[in-house]
Protein backbone atom coordinates (compact mmCIF):
# COMPACT_ATOMS: atom_id res chain seq x y z
CA UNK A 1 0.00 0.00 0.00
CA UNK A 2 2.67 2.38 1.12
CA UNK A 3 4.92 1.34 -1.78
CA UNK A 4 2.18 1.98 -4.31
CA UNK A 5 1.36 5.41 -2.99
CA UNK A 6 5.01 6.56 -2.93
CA UNK A 7 5.53 5.15 -6.41
CA UNK A 8 2.57 7.13 -7.66
CA UNK A 9 3.75 10.21 -5.79
CA UNK A 10 7.27 9.92 -7.17
CA UNK A 11 6.05 9.74 -10.71
CA UNK A 12 4.11 12.91 -10.18
CA UNK A 13 6.54 14.88 -8.02
CA UNK A 14 9.81 15.00 -9.94
CA UNK A 15 9.79 16.37 -13.46
CA UNK A 16 11.46 15.07 -16.59
CA UNK A 17 10.57 11.38 -16.71
CA UNK A 18 9.22 11.48 -20.25
CA UNK A 19 12.05 13.44 -21.80
CA UNK A 20 14.97 11.76 -20.01
CA UNK A 21 13.54 8.29 -20.59
CA UNK A 22 12.74 9.06 -24.21
CA UNK A 23 16.19 10.46 -24.92
CA UNK A 24 17.96 7.61 -23.11
CA UNK A 25 16.12 4.93 -25.03
CA UNK A 26 16.57 6.75 -28.34
CA UNK A 27 20.32 7.22 -27.82
CA UNK A 28 20.73 3.65 -26.56
CA UNK A 29 18.95 2.36 -29.65
CA UNK A 30 20.97 4.46 -32.09
CA UNK A 31 24.43 3.80 -30.67
CA UNK A 32 24.10 0.28 -29.26
CA UNK A 33 20.95 -1.68 -30.05
CA UNK A 34 20.42 -0.99 -33.75
CA UNK A 35 24.08 -1.51 -34.74
CA UNK A 36 24.24 -4.71 -32.66
CA UNK A 37 21.04 -5.96 -34.25
CA UNK A 38 22.73 -5.41 -37.62
CA UNK A 39 25.00 -8.30 -36.69
CA UNK A 40 22.05 -10.54 -35.90
CA UNK A 41 20.08 -9.53 -38.98
CA UNK A 42 23.08 -9.88 -41.27
CA UNK A 43 23.64 -13.38 -40.01
CA UNK A 44 20.10 -14.39 -40.97
CA UNK A 45 21.23 -13.79 -44.54
CA UNK A 46 23.50 -16.78 -44.10
CA UNK A 47 21.97 -20.16 -44.67
CA UNK A 48 22.32 -22.57 -41.78
CA UNK A 49 24.61 -24.80 -43.84
CA UNK A 50 26.89 -21.88 -44.70
CA UNK A 51 26.98 -20.74 -41.08
CA UNK A 52 27.83 -24.26 -39.93
CA UNK A 53 30.56 -24.48 -42.58
CA UNK A 54 32.21 -21.30 -41.33
CA UNK A 55 31.72 -22.07 -37.66
CA UNK A 56 33.24 -25.54 -37.88
CA UNK A 57 36.15 -24.57 -40.12
CA UNK A 58 39.29 -25.89 -38.38
CA UNK A 59 40.90 -22.44 -38.32
CA UNK A 60 37.81 -20.91 -36.70
CA UNK A 61 37.55 -23.70 -34.16
CA UNK A 62 41.24 -23.34 -33.35
CA UNK A 63 40.81 -19.60 -32.78
CA UNK A 64 38.02 -20.27 -30.28
CA UNK A 65 40.17 -22.87 -28.55
CA UNK A 66 43.01 -20.36 -28.22
CA UNK A 67 40.73 -17.54 -27.04
CA UNK A 68 38.82 -19.59 -24.47
CA UNK A 69 41.85 -21.55 -23.26
CA UNK A 70 44.12 -18.56 -22.70
CA UNK A 71 41.31 -16.46 -21.18
CA UNK A 72 40.47 -19.26 -18.73
CA UNK A 73 44.12 -19.85 -17.79
CA UNK A 74 44.69 -16.11 -17.27
CA UNK A 75 41.52 -15.70 -15.20
CA UNK A 76 42.47 -18.67 -13.04
CA UNK A 77 45.96 -17.30 -12.39
CA UNK A 78 44.41 -13.90 -11.66
CA UNK A 79 42.03 -15.43 -9.13
CA UNK A 80 45.09 -16.53 -7.10
CA UNK A 81 47.18 -13.40 -7.56
CA UNK A 82 44.18 -11.10 -7.23
CA UNK A 83 43.11 -12.65 -3.94
CA UNK A 84 46.67 -12.30 -2.64
CA UNK A 85 46.83 -8.62 -3.62
CA UNK A 86 43.39 -7.82 -2.25
CA UNK A 87 44.23 -9.59 1.01
CA UNK A 88 47.48 -7.70 1.47
CA UNK A 89 45.77 -4.39 0.65
CA UNK A 90 42.92 -4.89 3.10
CA UNK A 91 44.66 -6.56 6.03
CA UNK A 92 48.17 -5.09 6.22
CA UNK A 93 49.94 -1.77 6.46
CA UNK A 94 53.18 -1.48 4.52
CA UNK A 95 55.30 1.24 2.93
CA UNK A 96 54.12 2.26 -0.52
CA UNK A 97 50.63 0.89 0.03
CA UNK A 98 48.92 3.86 -1.59
CA UNK A 99 50.96 3.57 -4.77
CA UNK A 100 50.37 -0.19 -4.75
CA UNK A 101 46.63 0.44 -4.52
CA UNK A 102 46.66 3.03 -7.30
CA UNK A 103 48.81 0.95 -9.66
CA UNK A 104 46.28 -1.91 -9.62
CA UNK A 105 44.05 0.25 -11.83
CA UNK A 106 46.77 0.85 -14.45
CA UNK A 107 45.47 -1.92 -16.76
CA UNK A 108 42.03 -0.21 -16.74
CA UNK A 109 43.51 3.14 -17.70
CA UNK A 110 46.32 2.12 -20.06
CA UNK A 111 45.33 1.92 -23.75
CA UNK A 112 45.47 -1.72 -24.80
CA UNK A 113 47.82 -1.07 -27.72
CA UNK A 114 50.41 0.36 -25.31
CA UNK A 115 50.09 -2.72 -23.10
CA UNK A 116 50.47 -4.86 -26.21
CA UNK A 117 53.73 -3.39 -27.49
CA UNK A 118 55.17 -3.14 -23.98
CA UNK A 119 54.43 -6.75 -23.03
CA UNK A 120 55.84 -7.94 -26.35
CA UNK A 121 59.07 -6.05 -25.70
CA UNK A 122 59.21 -7.51 -22.19
CA UNK A 123 58.67 -11.15 -23.17
CA UNK A 124 60.34 -11.34 -26.59
CA UNK A 125 63.67 -13.16 -26.80
CA UNK A 126 65.73 -10.02 -26.16
CA UNK A 127 63.32 -8.57 -23.62
CA UNK A 128 64.04 -8.36 -19.89
CA UNK A 129 62.01 -11.45 -19.01
CA UNK A 130 62.09 -13.24 -22.37
CA UNK A 131 65.91 -13.24 -22.43
CA UNK A 132 65.99 -15.06 -19.08
CA UNK A 133 64.20 -18.04 -20.60
CA UNK A 134 65.66 -17.88 -24.11
CA UNK A 135 68.89 -19.84 -23.26
CA UNK A 136 66.74 -22.82 -22.25
CA UNK A 137 64.94 -22.70 -25.59
CA UNK A 138 61.76 -21.54 -23.84
CA UNK A 139 59.77 -18.97 -25.76
CA UNK A 140 57.08 -16.77 -24.19
CA UNK A 141 56.17 -14.16 -26.79
CA UNK A 142 54.37 -15.55 -29.87
CA UNK A 143 53.07 -18.57 -27.94
CA UNK A 144 49.78 -19.18 -26.09
CA UNK A 145 51.71 -18.47 -22.87
CA UNK A 146 52.41 -14.94 -24.10
CA UNK A 147 48.70 -14.42 -24.84
CA UNK A 148 47.88 -15.69 -21.34
CA UNK A 149 50.33 -13.23 -19.77
CA UNK A 150 48.81 -10.33 -21.72
CA UNK A 151 45.33 -11.35 -20.55
CA UNK A 152 46.61 -11.59 -16.97
CA UNK A 153 47.74 -7.96 -17.21
CA UNK A 154 44.32 -6.91 -18.55
CA UNK A 155 42.32 -8.99 -16.07
CA UNK A 156 44.05 -8.54 -12.70
CA UNK A 157 42.16 -5.37 -11.60
CA UNK A 158 38.79 -7.10 -12.10
CA UNK A 159 39.61 -9.71 -9.45
CA UNK A 160 41.28 -7.34 -6.97
CA UNK A 161 38.52 -4.73 -7.17
CA UNK A 162 35.74 -7.32 -6.82
CA UNK A 163 37.29 -9.16 -3.88
CA UNK A 164 38.63 -6.09 -2.02
CA UNK A 165 35.28 -4.62 -0.79
CA UNK A 166 34.06 -8.03 0.35
CA UNK A 167 37.24 -8.60 2.37
CA UNK A 168 36.86 -5.13 3.87
CA UNK A 169 33.31 -5.86 5.02
CA UNK A 170 34.19 -9.27 6.44
CA UNK A 171 33.04 -9.71 10.00
CA UNK A 172 36.05 -10.38 12.19
CA UNK A 173 33.96 -11.94 14.98
CA UNK A 174 33.75 -15.25 13.14
CA UNK A 175 37.52 -15.41 12.81
CA UNK A 176 37.91 -14.62 16.47
CA UNK A 177 35.38 -17.31 17.40
CA UNK A 178 37.25 -19.84 15.28
CA UNK A 179 40.52 -18.86 16.96
CA UNK A 180 39.03 -19.18 20.45
CA UNK A 181 37.74 -22.60 19.54
CA UNK A 182 41.31 -23.56 18.79
CA UNK A 183 41.39 -23.34 14.98
CA UNK A 184 44.76 -22.57 13.46
CA UNK A 185 45.03 -19.50 11.26
CA UNK A 186 45.32 -21.52 8.05
CA UNK A 187 42.25 -23.53 8.92
CA UNK A 188 40.31 -20.36 9.72
CA UNK A 189 41.26 -18.99 6.33
CA UNK A 190 40.12 -22.11 4.48
CA UNK A 191 36.94 -22.74 6.46
CA UNK A 192 35.76 -19.23 7.40
CA UNK A 193 37.29 -16.58 5.16
CA UNK A 194 37.50 -18.36 1.80
CA UNK A 195 33.83 -19.44 1.74
CA UNK A 196 32.84 -15.82 2.46
CA UNK A 197 34.88 -14.31 -0.39
CA UNK A 198 34.33 -17.19 -2.80
CA UNK A 199 31.30 -15.70 -4.61
CA UNK A 200 33.20 -12.45 -5.14
CA UNK A 201 36.28 -14.36 -6.26
CA UNK A 202 34.22 -16.31 -8.77
CA UNK A 203 32.64 -13.08 -10.02
CA UNK A 204 36.08 -11.56 -10.48
CA UNK A 205 37.18 -14.69 -12.33
CA UNK A 206 34.15 -14.47 -14.63
CA UNK A 207 34.70 -10.75 -15.31
CA UNK A 208 38.37 -11.33 -16.16
CA UNK A 209 37.47 -14.33 -18.32
CA UNK A 210 34.77 -12.42 -20.21
CA UNK A 211 37.11 -9.51 -20.84
CA UNK A 212 39.85 -11.90 -21.96
CA UNK A 213 37.71 -13.61 -24.59
CA UNK A 214 36.98 -10.35 -26.40
CA UNK A 215 40.35 -8.69 -25.83
CA UNK A 216 42.19 -7.55 -28.93
CA UNK A 217 44.70 -4.72 -28.50
CA UNK A 218 46.96 -6.15 -25.82
CA UNK A 219 47.06 -9.55 -27.52
CA UNK A 220 47.68 -8.91 -31.24
CA UNK A 221 51.28 -7.86 -30.74
CA UNK A 222 52.40 -10.64 -28.41
CA UNK A 223 50.44 -13.46 -30.05
CA UNK A 224 52.29 -13.56 -33.38
CA UNK A 225 48.94 -14.36 -35.01
CA UNK A 226 49.81 -17.78 -36.39
CA UNK A 227 46.63 -19.47 -37.69
CA UNK A 228 45.74 -22.63 -35.76
CA UNK A 229 48.30 -21.86 -33.03
CA UNK A 230 48.11 -18.31 -31.68
CA UNK A 231 45.29 -16.70 -33.62
CA UNK A 232 42.55 -15.41 -31.31
CA UNK A 233 38.89 -15.14 -32.38
CA UNK A 234 38.70 -11.29 -32.43
CA UNK A 235 41.76 -11.23 -34.71
CA UNK A 236 40.18 -13.78 -37.03
CA UNK A 237 37.17 -11.44 -37.38
CA UNK A 238 39.59 -8.68 -38.27
CA UNK A 239 41.44 -10.69 -40.92
CA UNK A 240 38.20 -11.92 -42.49
CA UNK A 241 37.06 -8.28 -42.70
CA UNK A 242 40.31 -7.27 -44.35
CA UNK A 243 39.69 -9.92 -47.00
CA UNK A 244 36.14 -8.53 -47.43
CA UNK A 245 34.76 -11.86 -46.20
CA UNK A 246 31.78 -10.22 -44.45
CA UNK A 247 29.84 -13.47 -44.11
CA UNK A 248 32.78 -15.14 -42.39
CA UNK A 249 33.40 -12.18 -40.09
CA UNK A 250 29.71 -12.05 -39.17
CA UNK A 251 29.54 -15.75 -38.36
CA UNK A 252 32.64 -15.72 -36.14
CA UNK A 253 31.47 -12.51 -34.45
CA UNK A 254 28.02 -13.93 -33.80
CA UNK A 255 29.46 -16.91 -31.91
CA UNK A 256 31.72 -14.59 -29.94
CA UNK A 257 28.73 -12.38 -29.12
CA UNK A 258 26.74 -15.39 -27.91
CA UNK A 259 29.58 -16.38 -25.58
CA UNK A 260 29.69 -12.78 -24.27
CA UNK A 261 25.95 -12.74 -23.59
CA UNK A 262 26.21 -16.07 -21.83
CA UNK A 263 29.02 -14.68 -19.66
CA UNK A 264 26.92 -11.58 -18.93
CA UNK A 265 24.12 -13.82 -17.69
CA UNK A 266 26.51 -15.90 -15.58
CA UNK A 267 28.05 -12.77 -14.07
CA UNK A 268 24.64 -11.31 -13.20
CA UNK A 269 23.69 -14.54 -11.45
CA UNK A 270 27.04 -14.65 -9.63
CA UNK A 271 26.66 -11.07 -8.46
CA UNK A 272 23.18 -11.81 -7.15
CA UNK A 273 24.58 -14.82 -5.29
CA UNK A 274 27.47 -12.76 -3.91
CA UNK A 275 25.07 -10.11 -2.64
CA UNK A 276 22.91 -12.75 -0.99
CA UNK A 277 25.76 -14.45 0.83
CA UNK A 278 27.32 -11.19 1.98
CA UNK A 279 24.12 -10.32 3.84
CA UNK B 1 32.55 -6.31 -18.96
CA UNK B 2 32.81 -3.91 -16.11
CA UNK B 3 35.36 -1.36 -17.15
CA UNK B 4 35.22 0.27 -13.80
CA UNK B 5 34.42 -0.41 -10.23
CA UNK B 6 32.00 2.02 -8.58
CA UNK B 7 33.79 4.78 -6.72
CA UNK B 8 31.57 4.76 -3.69
CA UNK B 9 32.41 1.18 -2.79
CA UNK B 10 31.84 0.37 0.87
CA UNK B 11 34.11 2.43 3.05
CA UNK B 12 37.03 0.90 4.80
CA UNK B 13 36.24 -0.30 8.29
CA UNK B 14 39.13 0.21 10.65
CA UNK B 15 40.33 -3.18 11.68
CA UNK B 16 40.09 -3.83 15.37
CA UNK B 17 41.67 -7.21 15.24
CA UNK B 18 43.17 -9.06 18.12
CA UNK B 19 46.31 -11.11 17.78
CA UNK B 20 44.17 -14.24 17.45
CA UNK B 21 42.89 -13.08 14.09
CA UNK B 22 46.23 -11.95 12.73
CA UNK B 23 48.90 -13.93 10.99
CA UNK B 24 52.38 -14.20 12.43
CA UNK B 25 54.80 -11.45 11.35
CA UNK B 26 56.67 -13.87 9.10
CA UNK B 27 53.56 -14.93 7.22
CA UNK B 28 52.48 -11.31 6.94
CA UNK B 29 55.72 -10.10 5.40
CA UNK B 30 56.02 -13.12 3.12
CA UNK B 31 52.56 -12.34 1.77
CA UNK B 32 53.40 -8.65 1.34
CA UNK B 33 56.62 -9.51 -0.47
CA UNK B 34 54.81 -11.98 -2.73
CA UNK B 35 52.13 -9.41 -3.59
CA UNK B 36 54.84 -6.83 -4.23
CA UNK B 37 56.62 -9.18 -6.61
CA UNK B 38 53.42 -9.92 -8.50
CA UNK B 39 52.78 -6.18 -8.76
CA UNK B 40 56.30 -5.56 -10.05
CA UNK B 41 56.13 -8.39 -12.54
CA UNK B 42 52.57 -7.99 -13.84
CA UNK B 43 52.01 -4.22 -13.77
CA UNK B 44 55.10 -2.16 -12.95
CA UNK B 45 57.50 -3.79 -15.43
CA UNK B 46 55.30 -3.17 -18.51
CA UNK B 47 55.04 0.46 -17.39
CA UNK B 48 58.81 0.84 -17.02
CA UNK B 49 59.46 -0.89 -20.35
CA UNK B 50 57.44 1.77 -22.19
CA UNK B 51 59.67 4.52 -20.80
CA UNK B 52 63.01 2.76 -21.28
CA UNK B 53 62.17 1.65 -24.83
CA UNK B 54 60.98 5.16 -25.69
CA UNK B 55 64.24 6.71 -24.53
CA UNK B 56 66.54 3.91 -25.71
CA UNK B 57 67.97 5.98 -28.55
CA UNK B 58 68.04 9.23 -26.67
CA UNK B 59 65.91 12.32 -26.43
CA UNK B 60 66.51 13.38 -30.06
CA UNK B 61 64.80 10.31 -31.47
CA UNK B 62 62.09 10.70 -28.83
CA UNK B 63 61.32 14.30 -29.78
CA UNK B 64 61.57 13.52 -33.48
CA UNK B 65 58.92 10.82 -33.09
CA UNK B 66 56.58 13.13 -31.20
CA UNK B 67 57.04 16.12 -33.48
CA UNK B 68 56.56 14.07 -36.64
CA UNK B 69 53.61 15.52 -38.63
CA UNK B 70 51.84 12.14 -38.69
CA UNK B 71 52.11 11.89 -34.90
CA UNK B 72 50.82 15.44 -34.53
CA UNK B 73 47.83 14.76 -36.75
CA UNK B 74 47.14 11.51 -34.87
CA UNK B 75 47.18 13.48 -31.63
CA UNK B 76 44.80 16.08 -33.09
CA UNK B 77 42.40 13.37 -34.27
CA UNK B 78 42.48 11.61 -30.89
CA UNK B 79 41.71 14.87 -29.07
CA UNK B 80 38.94 15.69 -31.54
CA UNK B 81 37.31 12.28 -31.16
CA UNK B 82 37.41 12.55 -27.36
CA UNK B 83 36.06 16.11 -27.49
CA UNK B 84 33.02 14.88 -29.43
CA UNK B 85 32.34 11.51 -27.82
CA UNK B 86 32.89 12.30 -24.13
CA UNK B 87 30.30 15.14 -23.96
CA UNK B 88 27.73 13.06 -25.87
CA UNK B 89 28.11 10.08 -23.55
CA UNK B 90 28.12 12.39 -20.53
CA UNK B 91 24.78 13.90 -21.54
CA UNK B 92 23.42 10.42 -22.06
CA UNK B 93 24.84 9.22 -18.73
CA UNK B 94 23.19 12.03 -16.76
CA UNK B 95 19.84 11.70 -18.56
CA UNK B 96 19.76 7.93 -18.23
CA UNK B 97 20.74 8.07 -14.55
CA UNK B 98 17.97 10.62 -13.89
CA UNK B 99 15.35 8.46 -15.63
CA UNK B 100 16.51 5.26 -13.94
CA UNK B 101 17.02 6.50 -10.38
CA UNK B 102 14.41 9.19 -9.83
CA UNK B 103 11.42 7.17 -11.01
CA UNK B 104 10.07 3.67 -10.65
CA UNK B 105 9.08 1.66 -13.67
CA UNK B 106 8.97 -1.89 -14.94
CA UNK B 107 12.04 -3.31 -16.62
CA UNK B 108 14.51 -1.03 -14.86
CA UNK B 109 17.00 -3.85 -14.29
CA UNK B 110 16.77 -4.83 -17.95
CA UNK B 111 17.43 -1.25 -19.06
CA UNK B 112 20.55 -1.10 -16.85
CA UNK B 113 21.77 -4.38 -18.36
CA UNK B 114 21.30 -2.94 -21.85
CA UNK B 115 23.28 0.17 -20.90
CA UNK B 116 26.13 -2.07 -19.69
CA UNK B 117 26.04 -4.17 -22.86
CA UNK B 118 28.98 -2.53 -24.71
CA UNK B 119 31.33 -3.58 -21.88
CA UNK B 120 30.40 -7.21 -22.55
CA UNK B 121 31.06 -7.03 -26.28
CA UNK B 122 34.49 -7.45 -27.84
CA UNK B 123 35.79 -4.10 -29.15
CA UNK B 124 36.34 -5.71 -32.54
CA UNK B 125 32.60 -6.42 -32.72
CA UNK B 126 32.03 -2.80 -31.65
CA UNK B 127 33.74 -1.77 -34.87
CA UNK B 128 32.38 -4.56 -37.07
CA UNK B 129 28.73 -3.61 -36.50
CA UNK B 130 29.30 -0.14 -37.94
CA UNK B 131 31.06 -1.63 -40.97
CA UNK B 132 28.02 -3.87 -41.49
CA UNK B 133 25.66 -0.88 -41.36
CA UNK B 134 27.66 1.83 -43.11
CA UNK B 135 30.39 -0.05 -45.02
CA UNK B 136 30.48 -0.17 -48.83
CA UNK B 137 28.54 -3.45 -48.88
CA UNK B 138 26.57 -2.62 -45.74
CA UNK B 139 22.92 -1.62 -45.39
CA UNK B 140 23.36 2.03 -46.33
CA UNK B 141 26.54 1.45 -48.34
CA UNK B 142 25.25 2.20 -51.83
CA UNK B 143 23.09 5.11 -50.68
CA UNK B 144 26.06 6.63 -48.85
CA UNK B 145 28.40 6.27 -51.82
CA UNK B 146 25.74 7.70 -54.17
CA UNK B 147 25.55 10.76 -51.96
CA UNK B 148 29.30 10.88 -51.47
CA UNK B 149 29.13 10.51 -47.69
CA UNK B 150 31.93 8.61 -45.99
CA UNK B 151 31.31 7.10 -42.58
CA UNK B 152 33.46 3.99 -42.41
CA UNK B 153 37.20 4.66 -42.92
CA UNK B 154 36.50 8.28 -41.98
CA UNK B 155 35.93 10.44 -38.91
CA UNK B 156 32.21 9.60 -38.38
CA UNK B 157 32.99 5.87 -38.19
CA UNK B 158 35.73 6.44 -35.63
CA UNK B 159 33.35 8.57 -33.57
CA UNK B 160 30.56 5.97 -33.73
CA UNK B 161 32.86 3.11 -32.72
CA UNK B 162 34.28 5.19 -29.85
CA UNK B 163 30.76 6.18 -28.72
CA UNK B 164 29.88 2.49 -28.62
CA UNK B 165 32.82 1.30 -26.51
CA UNK B 166 32.68 4.24 -24.07
CA UNK B 167 28.88 4.24 -23.88
CA UNK B 168 28.33 2.92 -20.31
CA UNK B 169 31.09 4.75 -18.40
CA UNK B 170 29.24 7.83 -17.08
CA UNK B 171 25.86 6.14 -16.66
CA UNK B 172 27.17 3.16 -14.71
CA UNK B 173 29.06 5.50 -12.38
CA UNK B 174 26.03 7.72 -11.71
CA UNK B 175 23.27 5.12 -11.41
CA UNK B 176 24.39 3.45 -8.15
CA UNK B 177 25.42 6.83 -6.72
CA UNK B 178 22.06 8.50 -7.40
CA UNK B 179 20.20 5.35 -6.35
CA UNK B 180 21.83 5.67 -2.91
CA UNK B 181 20.97 9.34 -2.63
CA UNK B 182 17.27 8.78 -3.26
CA UNK B 183 14.84 11.52 -4.18
CA UNK B 184 14.15 13.27 -0.89
CA UNK B 185 16.26 16.35 -1.50
CA UNK B 186 14.77 16.85 -4.96
CA UNK B 187 11.27 16.41 -3.58
CA UNK B 188 11.99 18.97 -0.88
CA UNK B 189 13.18 21.39 -3.55
CA UNK B 190 9.93 20.86 -5.46
CA UNK B 191 7.79 21.71 -2.45
CA UNK B 192 9.86 24.86 -2.04
CA UNK B 193 8.88 25.78 -5.57
CA UNK B 194 11.97 24.87 -7.58
CA UNK B 195 11.64 24.11 -11.31
CA UNK B 196 13.17 21.18 -13.22
CA UNK B 197 16.52 22.64 -14.25
CA UNK B 198 16.87 24.48 -10.95
CA UNK B 199 16.49 21.18 -9.09
CA UNK B 200 19.12 19.56 -11.24
CA UNK B 201 21.71 22.31 -11.05
CA UNK B 202 21.16 23.38 -7.43
CA UNK B 203 20.37 20.06 -5.75
CA UNK B 204 21.34 17.01 -7.82
CA UNK B 205 24.50 18.22 -9.51
CA UNK B 206 26.30 19.29 -6.31
CA UNK B 207 25.55 15.85 -4.89
CA UNK B 208 26.88 13.91 -7.85
CA UNK B 209 29.65 16.17 -9.15
CA UNK B 210 32.59 14.03 -8.01
CA UNK B 211 31.04 10.81 -9.23
CA UNK B 212 30.23 12.52 -12.51
CA UNK B 213 33.79 13.77 -12.88
CA UNK B 214 35.06 10.28 -12.13
CA UNK B 215 32.90 8.80 -14.87
CA UNK B 216 33.99 11.49 -17.34
CA UNK B 217 37.69 10.87 -16.59
CA UNK B 218 37.36 7.14 -17.18
CA UNK B 219 35.26 7.70 -20.31
CA UNK B 220 37.89 10.09 -21.64
CA UNK B 221 40.78 7.68 -20.99
CA UNK B 222 38.99 4.94 -22.90
CA UNK B 223 37.93 7.30 -25.71
CA UNK B 224 41.53 8.43 -26.26
CA UNK B 225 42.99 4.95 -25.89
CA UNK B 226 40.51 2.76 -27.76
CA UNK B 227 42.26 0.51 -30.23
CA UNK B 228 40.26 -2.55 -31.33
CA UNK B 229 36.98 -0.92 -32.35
CA UNK B 230 38.66 2.09 -33.96
CA UNK B 231 41.12 -0.11 -35.80
CA UNK B 232 38.21 -1.89 -37.57
CA UNK B 233 36.54 1.30 -38.83
CA UNK B 234 39.54 3.57 -39.34
CA UNK B 235 41.24 2.26 -42.47
CA UNK B 236 44.49 3.63 -40.99
CA UNK B 237 45.01 6.44 -43.48
CA UNK B 238 48.07 8.31 -42.26
CA UNK B 239 47.48 11.91 -41.41
CA UNK B 240 43.74 11.39 -41.85
CA UNK B 241 42.12 8.55 -39.92
CA UNK B 242 45.03 7.58 -37.72
CA UNK B 243 44.54 7.96 -33.98
CA UNK B 244 47.38 7.82 -31.44
CA UNK B 245 46.89 4.13 -30.51
CA UNK B 246 46.78 3.22 -34.22
CA UNK B 247 49.92 5.26 -34.79
CA UNK B 248 51.67 3.17 -32.12
CA UNK B 249 50.72 0.06 -34.07
CA UNK B 250 51.81 1.41 -37.46
CA UNK B 251 55.23 2.48 -36.19
CA UNK B 252 55.66 -0.83 -34.38
CA UNK B 253 54.84 -2.84 -37.50
CA UNK B 254 57.39 -0.75 -39.42
CA UNK B 255 60.01 -1.76 -36.84
CA UNK B 256 60.37 1.86 -35.70
CA UNK B 257 60.30 0.64 -32.12
CA UNK B 258 61.70 3.74 -30.42
CA UNK B 259 59.25 6.00 -32.23
CA UNK B 260 56.39 3.61 -31.48
CA UNK B 261 57.23 3.60 -27.76
CA UNK B 262 57.65 7.38 -27.77
CA UNK B 263 54.06 7.76 -28.95
CA UNK B 264 53.04 5.02 -26.50
CA UNK B 265 54.62 7.03 -23.68
CA UNK B 266 52.20 9.88 -24.45
CA UNK B 267 49.30 7.47 -23.93
CA UNK B 268 50.97 6.14 -20.78
CA UNK B 269 51.06 9.73 -19.51
CA UNK B 270 47.31 9.96 -20.19
CA UNK B 271 46.79 6.78 -18.16
CA UNK B 272 48.92 8.04 -15.26
CA UNK B 273 47.13 11.40 -15.15
CA UNK B 274 43.80 9.56 -15.22
CA UNK B 275 44.89 7.39 -12.29
CA UNK B 276 46.13 10.33 -10.26
CA UNK B 277 42.86 12.24 -10.71
CA UNK B 278 41.00 9.04 -9.96
CA UNK B 279 42.72 8.32 -6.65
CA UNK B 280 42.37 12.00 -5.72
CA UNK B 281 38.62 11.74 -6.34
CA UNK B 282 38.43 8.48 -4.37
CA UNK B 283 40.08 10.10 -1.37
CA UNK B 284 37.85 13.14 -1.65
CA UNK B 285 34.84 10.87 -1.73
CA UNK B 286 36.02 8.84 1.27
CA UNK B 287 35.93 11.91 3.50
Amino acid sequence: MNVISTAAARRKVLPGFGITMGYSVLYLSLIVLLPLSALLINSTGLSWAKFWDIATDPRVLASYRVSIGTAAAAALANAFFGLLMAWVLVRYEFPGKRIFDALIDLPFALPTAVAGVSLTALYSQNGWIGSLFEPYGFKIAFTPLGITLALMFIGIPFVVRTVQPVLEDLDRDMEEAAATLGAKRGRTFLRIILPEVFPALLTGFALAFARGIGEYGSVVFISGNMPMRTEIAPLLIMSKLEQFDYAGATAVALLLLLISFLMLLVINLLQRWARKTSR
Amino acid sequence: MAGTVPMHAPKRTSSTASSATNESRVVKWVLIAAAGLVMLWLIALPLIVVLTEALKRGWDVYWAALSDPDAASALRLTLLVAAITVPLNTIFGVTAAWAVTKFRFRGKGFLITLIDLPFAVSPVIGGLIFVLVFGSSGWFGSWLSDNDIKIVFALPGIILATLFVTFPFVARELIPLMEDQGTQEEEAAITLGAKGWQIFFRVTLPNIKWGLLYGIILCNARAMGEFGAVSVVSGRIRGETNTLPLHVEILYNEYQFSASFAVASLLLLLALVTMIIKSWLMRKNAH
